[in-house]
């Protein structure tokens, strides 16, 4: 029997059970909620359009040879990212490094631990929840100007909402690195949405 | 500041880190803005699949299924 969530979606466990079974309408379901970030990670990771492509159907493929062996610890969507990423990161035979120090950060300060140039705010109310809203096609077409290994880092948290333990063993990195390219990936975002603002004025 | 949202300060440096936000406004708006940013980046709609695009991994899974 299929369990429905408050809003009658189907969640991932209930459609991996009926993926068991062999139940294409179960597949279905999980390419259309899955499929476009899939897409959008593996062209993030292997640049190349075509290769993206293959990745994914390799990805989807090993899915559903391997769903009678998931067994449900970690949850369907991190299985199915570590699964990709695994493939898009064999297919251009390349592993992520924590990224070499930035001067933007170090630069911020000057050398009595003020501000060397202090936010200029964005709003009557940065924590406005409408800003957020108004910014967030803005910092999706931003994500494009990060570094690959911050850029992977704040996807994973901050857009698919994984937790930090889980995108830290999805691309094999320590606690403190993926802390670090997630603090210097959400601050350049912020940046480069100041400068934006900026120009508009 | 990203420890300090993740929840993974002890409790000294966070007790430090609000004391300093309650005095200095430039470090207070950089938190805000940085949370406005976090906020946008968890809105990023993502876009709707194009029916071609299911039908070809539709017909990727009936050709493994007949193996």
């Amino acid at each position: 029997m299929a369990v429905l969530a408050s809003a009658g979606v189907e969640d991932d466990a209930s459609l991996v059970e009926r993926l068991r079974t062999g139940d294409e309408s179960a597949f279905v379901a999980l390419v259309r909620r899955y499929q476009a970030r899939l897409a959008r990670l593996a062209l993030a990771t292997v640049g190349n359009r075509a290769v993206a492509e293959e990745v994914c159907q390799d990805t989807w493929l090993a899915v559903v040879r391997g769903v009678d062996r998931f067994q449900g610890r970690s949850s369907f969507k991190t299985w199915l990212f570590h699964i990709l990423l695994n493939r898009a990161h064999t297919a251009v035979g390349k592993e992520l490094r924590a990224g070499r120090p930035e001067q933007d950060v170090e630069e911020r300060f000057d050398a009595s631990g003020a501000w060397a140039s202090p936010p200029v705010p964005w709003s009557e109310r940065a924590d406005d929840r409408i800003v957020a809203e108004q910014l967030a096609p803005r910092v999706r077409a931003l994500l494009a100007e990060l570094p690959d290994s911050q850029r992977q880092v704040v996807a994973l948290r901050d857009v698919e909402g994984l937790s930090a333990g889980d995108v830290a063993s999805l691309l094999g990195l320590t606690a403190g690195n993926q802390r670090v390219l997630l603090h210097r990936g959400r601050s350049r975002l912020r940046a480069l949405l100041t400068a934006d603002m900026g120009t508009e004025r | 500041m990203t420890a300090y949202l993740d929840g993974a300060l002890d409790d000294a440096d966070r007790e430090r880190l609000e004391a300093h936000l309650a005095e200095c406004p430039h470090c207070s708006e950089y938190l805000a803005q940085l949370r406005v940013t976090i906020e946008a980046l968890g809105k990023v709609e993502v876009d709707d699949l194009p029916d071609d695009a299911v039908d070809e991994l539709v017909g990727l899974y009936r050709r493994w299924r007949r193996g």
